[in-house]
This record gives C-alpha cells, sequence and structure tokens, in this order.
C-alpha cells in the first residue's frame, strides 16, 4: 500500500468512531533474510535451479533481535553470501555487509556478526512479493509471511 | 582418577510414564553424561534410583526434564523406618557439613499415595531429632533442602498400613514441571483446535536433543505450539504450513467463549508472549509436498505433529481435474484447490524430506496415529538412513492411540533413498472411518434387535391378557 493511500483513508464509517484519522500502520509479522537464502523455487513444473528468488520489497522492516553470536557464526557457512548480499541491497539494507564473501576470522570477528546479525535477522520484508528468476512466478509476502502455495496448474 | 559415583533418587511425576524413558535417554545423549542404574526401574514406580559421578550430572539432567519433580541425593534407603533411622545415626558425621551453625535448611516430609495431616507429618519430622543439625530453619530458599519420603506403592484406593520404601537425602535439583504451567495453552494468546498441550510439547523438544543455537523446523506448525517448546530451549525455529487463514491467525477461534480472534493473533505473538521472540525465524504458507527450501540447507531438528485426517484434514494442492488450467483473468484471486494428502504420502514425504533436510546426528520427532489392535513395530514408517530411537505410545480412545516416535539421521541419503519407492505405511484415517462405520452399524443392528424383542413382548403380554 502507498502511503498516499493510507493519506487518504480514514475509518470513520465505522459506528461510533468520529474522526478515524490518520490509521496507524501496525507491522507485527516479517520474513527474514536468512529464510530467504534458503528458498528455491525448483520444485515448481520446468523450473531446474530456481535460486535466488529475487525479492520486491515495499515495506521494509528493521527489528530489533537479541545478539547471539554463537547462533550467527554457527548459521554463516550455511549461507549462500553473494545472494544475500544482493537480496540486502535490493531492499536498500546493504550497509557495511561484505560483497563477496565473510571474512576469514568470521568467527571472532564481532563487527562483523553484528553486521551479519543485523542483516540475516533484523531486517524484515512485510510486504511484498518473491519472484522466481526463472518463470517470473510471484510470491506475494503479506504481513512478513510469505505464500509459497503454487496453483494446481503449476504444480 | 577413578570417579566416584553416588546414589541419586529420581522422582517422576506420574503422568505420561510411557516417556519417562525416552526423555531421559535423550536428555543423558544430549548432555553426554553417564547413568547407572542402582536398581532396575519397574515400569510404573515413580522413584528410581540411579548413580551419576558428580552432582552436576544430576543437577543438568534433572533441570531439563519435564518428566522429572525432584532429584536427591540419596542419604539413606530402606524398607521400614526403623531401619532408615539406624542407618542415618551411624551415618550422622557425613551431613555434618551439611548442618553447620551458618547454613540455613528445611526439611520436607513428603508421603506418597498415602495422606497425613500436618500434624502428624510434623511428628514423622520429629523423629530426626538425633540430626547434628546446628543451622537455622528457613522454609523459603534454604542453603540445605532435605527431603524424607514414604512410599506406599501406586494403588491409591488401598494403601498399606506402613510404607514399602522410605528414603530420606538432599535435594539437589527440581525438574521443569512449573514450566508448563507458564506454557499452559489456557493462558496462551494464539491456539488452534489441535495445539500441543505444553507437557508433550517440552518432552518432543526434549527427544529431539534441542539445544541453544539448533535450527527446528516444524513442517506441520499450526499455532506453533511445538514451537514455543523448542524455542524456550534455546532453538531457532521455523514453521511452514498449507492453512493461510491459519497463519495469519484468521481461522475460527477455538475458544469456546471467544467469538472472534483478536487481530494479533500468530505464532509471532506466542513467542512473544513468552519473551522468546528474538528465538523466532520466520513461517511460510507451504504445502509440505512441495518442498522450497534449498537442497543443501539442513536443520538440526525437526519436531512435528502431522494432520491425521480427524480433526485437522490432511490436504495437498491439486486438483482431480485432467488439463486444469487457471484462466489469465481469475489468476490474480486463485486460491488453488485441494486434494487429500493421505497419511501414507505425508509420512512418506516426511521421512524422506528428513533423511535430506537434517544434519546427520539430527533428531525427527513426530507422532504416529495407528489402531491399537493392529499396530505392530512393521506399520511404522522407516527409512535406511534414520534410525528408530523411541517409540512411546499415547492412548487417544479405546481403540486408537498415537505413537512419539524419534528417528535420528545416521548417514546421507543415496539417490535411490530419496525416492524412497515400494514403502507401504499403514493409512490410519481410511481404517479409522471404516472401523467407526462399521460399529455404528453394528450398533444400529444391536438397537433394532433390542426394538424388536421389547415389541415381541409387547405382542405376547397382550396376547396373555386377552386370553
Amino acid at each position: 500500500m502507498k502511503l498516499l493511500t493510507h493519506n487518504m483513508l480514514t475509518s470513520k464509517c465505522i459506528r461510533g468512531v468520529n474522526v478515524g484519522y490518520p490509521l496507524v500502520i501496525n507491522i507485527i509479522r516479517n520474513m527474514k533474510l536468512f529464510t530467504h537464502n534458503m528458498l528455491t523455487t525448483k520444485c515448481k513444473k520446468g523450473v531446474l535451479v530456481g535460486y535466488p528468488l529475487n525479492i520486491k520489497a515495499s515495506d521494509i522492516r528493521i527489528s530489533s533481535v537479541d545478539f547471539n553470536p554463537d547462533f550467527i557464526s554457527k548459521i554463516i557457512p550455511k549461507i549462500d553470501w553473494p545472494v544475500l548480499y544482493s537480496a540486502a541491497e535490493s531492499i536498500g539494507h546493504s550497509e557495511n555487509l561484505p560483497k563477496e564473501a565473510p571474512p576469514e576470522d568470521y568467527e571472532t570477528n564481532e563487527d562483523f556478526l553484528k553486521i551479519a546479525h543485523k542483516a540475516l535477522l533484523e531486517v524484515e520484508v512485510v510486504h511484498g512479493e518473491l519472484v522466481c528468476p526463472e518463470s517470473g512466478r510471484k510470491f506475494p509476502i503479506n504481513n512478513g509471511i510469505p505464500n509459497m502455495l503454487l496453483n494446481e496448474d503449476e504444480i | 582418577m577413578a570417579k566416584s559415583w553416588k546414589k541419586y533418587l529420581l522422582w517422576f511425576a506420574q503422568e505420561h510414564i510411557e516417556f519417562r524413558n525416552a526423555e531421559i535417554e535423550s536428555l543423558l545423549s544430549l548432555f553426554k553424561i553417564e547413568m547407572r542404574y542402582a536398581q532396575k526401574p519397574q515400569s510404573k514406580e515413580p522413584f528410581w534410583i540411579v548413580e551419576f559421578s558428580s552432582e552436576g550430572d544430576a543437577q543438568l539432567l534433572t533441570s531439563r526434564s519435564v518428566s522429572l519433580r525432584n532429584c536427591m541425593e540419596l542419604w539413606g534407603h530402606e524398607k521400614s523406618v526403623d531401619l532408615l533411622h539406624n542407618s542415618l545415626r551411624k551415618k550422622c558425621e557425613i551431613f555434618a557439613p551439611y548442618f553447620s551453625p551458618n547454613k540455613s535448611f528445611k526439611i520436607e516430609v513428603e508421603t506418597y499415595c498415602k495422606h497425613f495431616t500436618q500434624q502428624e507429618k510434623v511428628n514423622k519430622l520429629e523423629t530426626f531429632n538425633y540430626l547434628p543439625i546446628e543451622g537455622q530453619v528457613r522454609l523459603n530458599n534454604p542453603d540445605t533442602c532435605l527431603q524424607y519420603i514414604e512410599y506406599y506403592g501406586i494403588i491409591p484406593n488401598d494403601p498399606p498400613e506402613l510404607p514399602h520404601d522410605v528414603f530420606f537425602g538432599k535435594c539437589v535439583a527440581y525438574g521443569l514441571r512449573q514450566l508448563m504451567k507458564k506454557l499452559s495453552l489456557k493462558t496462551r494468546k494464539f491456539i488452534g483446535n489441535t495445539s500441543m498441550d505444553p507437557q508433550l510439547s517440552l518432552l518432543m523438544a526434549n527427544q529431539a536433543k534441542v539445544k541453544n543455537g539448533d535450527i527446528i523446523l516444524d513442517p506441520f506448525v499450526g499455532s506453533g505450539s511445538l514451537l514455543v517448546a523448542a524455542a524456550e530451549f534455546g532453538g531457532y525455529v521455523f514453521g511452514s504450513d498449507i492453512d493461510y487463514l491459519m497463519l495469519h491467525g484468521k481461522t475460527k477461534p477455538s475458544r469456546i467463549r471467544q467469538q472472534k480472534r483478536a487481530s494479533d493473533e500468530s505464532v509471532r505473538a506466542n513467542m512473544q508472549q513468552y519473551n522468546l521472540e528474538h528465538k523466532y525465524l520466520d513461517v511460510l504458507i507451504n504445502d509440505f509436498a512441495m518442498v522450497f527450501w534449498r537442497d543443501s540447507f539442513e536443520f538440526d531438528a525437526i519436531i512435528t505433529d502431522p494432520p491425521y485426517g480427524i480433526r485437522e484434514s490432511t490436504e495437498k494442492v491439486g486438483t482431480e481435474k485432467p488439463n486444469y488450467t487457471v484462466s489469465e483473468e481469475h489468476l490474480a484471486t486463485h486460491i488453488p484447490a485441494k486434494i487429500e494428502y493421505g497419511i501414507p504420502s505425508i509420512y512418506k514425504d516426511l521421512i524422506i524430506f528428513a533423511s535430506k533436510h537434517l544434519k546427520v546426528g539430527g533428531r525427527l520427532v513426530c507422532w504416529f496415529p495407528v489402531l491399537r489392535d493392529d499396530y505392530t513395530v512393521n506399520c511404522l514408517p522407516k527409512h535406511p538412513c534414520l534410525k528408530l530411537l523411541a517409540n512411546s505410545e499415547q492412548p487417544l480412545s479405546k481403540v486408537t492411540s498415537r505413537r512419539l516416535l524419534t528417528y535420528e539421521k545416521t548417514k546421507h541419503p543415496s539417490v535411490d533413498e530419496l525416492s524412497l519407492e515400494g514403502v507401504t505405511i499403514q493409512d490410519f484415517r481410511e481404517k479409522y472411518f471404516l472401523l467407526r462405520e462399521e460399529t455404528r452399524k453394528e450398533k444400529r443392528h444391536k438397537e433394532a434387535a433390542i426394538r424388536k424383542e421389547n415389541w415381541d413382548k409387547y405382542i405376547k403380554n397382550k396376547q396373555n391378557c386377552a386370553e
């Protein structure tokens, strides 16, 4: 939803509401880039690799998540790094993230782990779409929950 | 250096007895603790006498267990009260360090399966007056908590005159019984019709050996009750479910007095409620038959309760119509149709998924519904890369039960093992309804027979009267 639309909406049609303006935007559910890094669309008929999915984000939120350096350094080897970088870049949150690969000393490099922590767990797409790079199929993200259901004719 | 083994008494809560062994075995393996049985545990008895080489081990095990009430270092165990006092009198100097003047203490008197008044308990307490006690009594948070237990067997309506066993010792740790209250479904923000109760959820997380920093998946997440338990033990959790309305908290409310779900009900809201939000990764709307995860992604554990097709439907996306296509104009708002997934296919997909997406050594913990009469070990799902470690039954009704299965991945699957042709898994749902159908029919016949009998009697009486 555009903020212009938001600007034009009121809830005064509800009985008992007089002004109903401006409406509060409540963002509570979000998808993390870590999840994006693990998803492919290769289960779809005719798709061979289906990775990485493109992200079209219309609503991004940064939430605060407790920093757990052990967990972050444990998942770094599981991450496809260039994919993470370009995903973060595509939604404008690639600050300080290395482009190619994590540093060699990532396990002990706390500054880096904090940057990775933010990109992986704190940046969230609230509303948007995931787009299959091969078929162009779009998967909507609503309230931060991606809808990966395929249609009957796509299986 | 030789380890010095000491005796400990494990006191279990008398609930879900079948699951005790599996939980304790899993925790011993999780913490790499060695435990010896001083006495072979009897299946239903709530007390196990075991040995640990350090108090730390006993504490570690107990403080993570849901089945355990508490654990005490056993100072005395006899068959009668007098014998206990005799043996304790001889060992008094061993306890002396716990009773020094600067240490507070309390003694709890517990009687198992027989009720005593407070006064009677105090009288029992007085019989320990020979203990070399110098410290102060403090009931709240004492330095040393001693426990005296009289065990009258497990048949509550006819306890014997004198206890079978008496135990005395020092409490070293308490189990997680409190946590069940904290996670109670009664006070949980978001629940569904088949939310798992906290005790079983925690048991599942323990059997999956969830530890801090593990990545856990529940592919049939529903309201996320299994994820709450896994996150409580430090797991980072993913969930997926085919039900869009469920994950967005828009289904009919499950509480009887609730007209409408609150606008912010969600799996995430549950995690928030218990201050576990930082352990929440994501939930996806996803048909389990269609795997969206990257091939190389491995989970540390998969904990799940798939639908059995009775209270929650077993569905996947699909259609019976041949060559069906969604027309362009309907594409934007099309909601995919669903067809029966079937228990055999769900479990087949689940074990193949687990064999591929678990790390080696990672565990799959899931429920499997069975009809009790035809259950044999052979009807359980099997996979060459998954080793079945535990299999405990929870009866659901006279004829049905579900079994909690714990598998451990032993190796990576070969190409053949990923398709797993020729595996047959019993279809619980089909049989369940067949059985119900049968009994309903039988019931109708029985009722008809009774009616006929009454009618015949009535006619006979009438004839007799007329004569």
